[in-house]
């Protein structure tokens, strides 16, 4: 069987570098969680649901709604707001 | 994951289907372990009591309360690997081990190199010889490419490309277009749920050099030429942007015929008008290739009739608000155009601008529209902007001007056009990677 030599097709993946994850509070209660609404279809009425669960099951915690400027893309404005005011983030409904 | 860096604790919601695509996304990103939660898919058209539903459900991936995963991912305590993250190397080897040429093809198939076809394997003979078509060194780096916005670019050279170029059956006096496609780093396999491929026109001398077909049949199966260098690109693009493998970096629901291959030139020489190449800023004697972006729906018709205009309303409004009209003519329409009044390209671009309308209520509630553009009319960003002042039953223009496009093709067996809904991404030079 003659064996032949061959290309690999592949182009050049980046080099990876980790990145860790923010410190976790142990508990939600009085600070602040960002709502982020991807603006993906029907993310905000799932950002509403979810901001009404909160007020019904942790009152304690305050939700705010924040949407990015552009779908697909990044918003370092508004990341900037929500590090600069503090608290966590749920981001959705996105890919 | 940039929330994370910022010290924000996050958890990001996707639906279900896209567990693995996150998850490859998030190891690519060096944090393996970034918190994730899941409901089912779809959420679109969901009604409000049924995405509570979702939130207080379980989460279809992990099969835990999906509140539950939510929280934890926010308060829980982190462990070693969450605090560094993941770091490491990749690369990819310039030769695989040897092997028997079935096994080879087998192997290629197993690993989504290919698409499903038979390939010509990139044997260092072959690909030395593709070399031949261009000046350019080997090593030389042609570009980037990557599936979607929110992956990693990957990086490739002028050999990556003839090794790409060698699988799709192509000849080395292709190579240059070919290399032109890849320097655009616009990848002809986007992952989007969406479907969309992208489609090639070469313009200028290089078309007959290489034996192109801008005549009878020259958007189907009929040229060597136009079939490989549209494969080519395919290829190239899965290959060297890191894959497109379904479910995990491909989620187009439908898939797209058009991605196997959709090269042609333009029949410049039977035209009235002045070549796409040059419109988009290039010489008449230049050799340039361009690359549209979209390939979803295509509407056609003959004539044009006597009620050119109402067919081609309808047409224009039948596809989608995102992707502006890419109008494909043979010589015989682009001439009775002309004999019409048409006197340029420009002037029935301008027509299709004032006449491709929706009601604004119809306009806004396309899905692609709303979440892509309408962020953008919530900025003020024009012409978004005006079009969401209008009432609902008011007609808004879908396109502007600068985003449609005219190419004549064909062999003048048939009077025939189309509509193509497809994105000016680039033209550029072919000379230059001769």
């Amino acid at each position: 069987m003659a064996l032949i030599t061959v290309h690999d097709p592949r182009g050049y993946p980046p080099k990876v570098t980790g990145k860790r994850l923010a410190p976790r509070p142990e508990s939600l209660d009085g600070r602040r969680v960002w709502l982020v609404d991807c603006l993906f279809d029907n993310s905000e009425p799932f950002m509403n649901e979810l901001r009404s669960w909160f007020a019904q099951h942790l009152p304690k915690v305050e939700t705010r709604m924040i949407k990015p400027r552009q779908s697909w893309v990044d918003d370092p404005e508004m990341r900037n707001k929500i590090a600069s005011e503090g608290g966590a983030a749920i981001l959705g409904v996105g890919l | 994951m940039a929330l994370e860096e910022q010290g924000i604790p996050s958890v990001a919601v996707h639906t279900h289907v896209f567990a693995r695509l996150v998850r490859a996304t998030a190891y690519a990103n060096g944090m393996p372990k970034s918190r994730q939660a899941f409901v089912p898919q779809p959420v679109v058209d969901k009604s409000a009591a049924e995405l509570r539903e979702y939130i207080e459900g379980v989460d279809p991936v992990s099969r835990r309360p999906f509140m539950q995963e939510v929280i934890e991912g926010l308060t829980g305590p982190l462990d070693a690997a969450d605090l560094t993250g993941l770091s490491f190397e990749r690369s990819t080897p310039r030769l695989l081990e040897p092997d028997a040429e079935e096994n080879l093809q087998a192997l290629f198939e197993k690993n989504h190199w290919t698409d499903y076809l038979p390939v010509v394997l990139p044997t260092e003979e072959r690909v030395a010889a593709m070399l031949k078509g261009t000046s350019q060194a080997p090593n030389k780096v042609v570009g980037c490419m990557r599936p979607t916005s929110f992956r990693e670019f990957w990086e490739y050279t002028v050999e990556k490309v003839a090794v790409n170029a060698v699988m799709a059956g192509a000849k080395p006096e292709y190579f240059p277009v070919i290399l032109a496609l890849a320097s655009t780093g616009e990848t002809a396999k986007c992952s989007s749920t969406t479907s969309m491929t992208n489609l090639a026109v070469v313009n200028g001398p290089i078309r007959e050099e290489i034996g192109m077909n801008c005549g009878i049949g020259a958007m189907g199966p009929y040229n060597h030429a136009n079939a490989t260098i549209g494969r080519a690109y395919q290829l190239l693009s899965q290959n060297l942007q890191g894959g497109s493998v379904p479910d995990e970096s491909y989620m187009g629901t439908l898939g797209n015929p058009f991605a196997y291959s959709f090269c042609f030139a333009e029949n410049e020489e039977r035209s009235p008008w002045e070549p796409l190449h040059v419109t988009r800023g290039m010489k008449a004697n230049d050799s340039a290739v361009s690359v549209f972006f979209g390939g979803r729906h295509m509407q056609d018709g003959f004539g044009p009739r006597e009620t050119w205009e109402e067919k081609m309303r309808r047409c224009l409004s039948a596809g989608d608000g995102v992707f502006p009209p890419l109008l494909i003519l043979d010589p015989i329409v682009a001439r009775l155009f002309k004999e019409r009044g048409v006197e340029s390209k420009r002037q029935l671009i301008d027509w299709c601008a004032q006449n491709a309308q929706l009601p604004a209520r119809e306009y806004w509630d396309e899905q692609w529209v709303q979440t892509l553009l309408l962020p953008l009319a919530h900025a003020g960003v024009e012409p978004y902007a005006t079009r969401f002042k209008a009432k609902p039953d008011e007609t808004v223009c879908m396109f502007e001007a600068k985003d449609i496009n005219v190419v004549v093709v064909g062999g003048e067996t048939q009077g025939a056009w189309k509509i193509l809904g497809a994105r000016h991404q680039a033209t550029v030079s072919v000379d230059a990677w001769r």
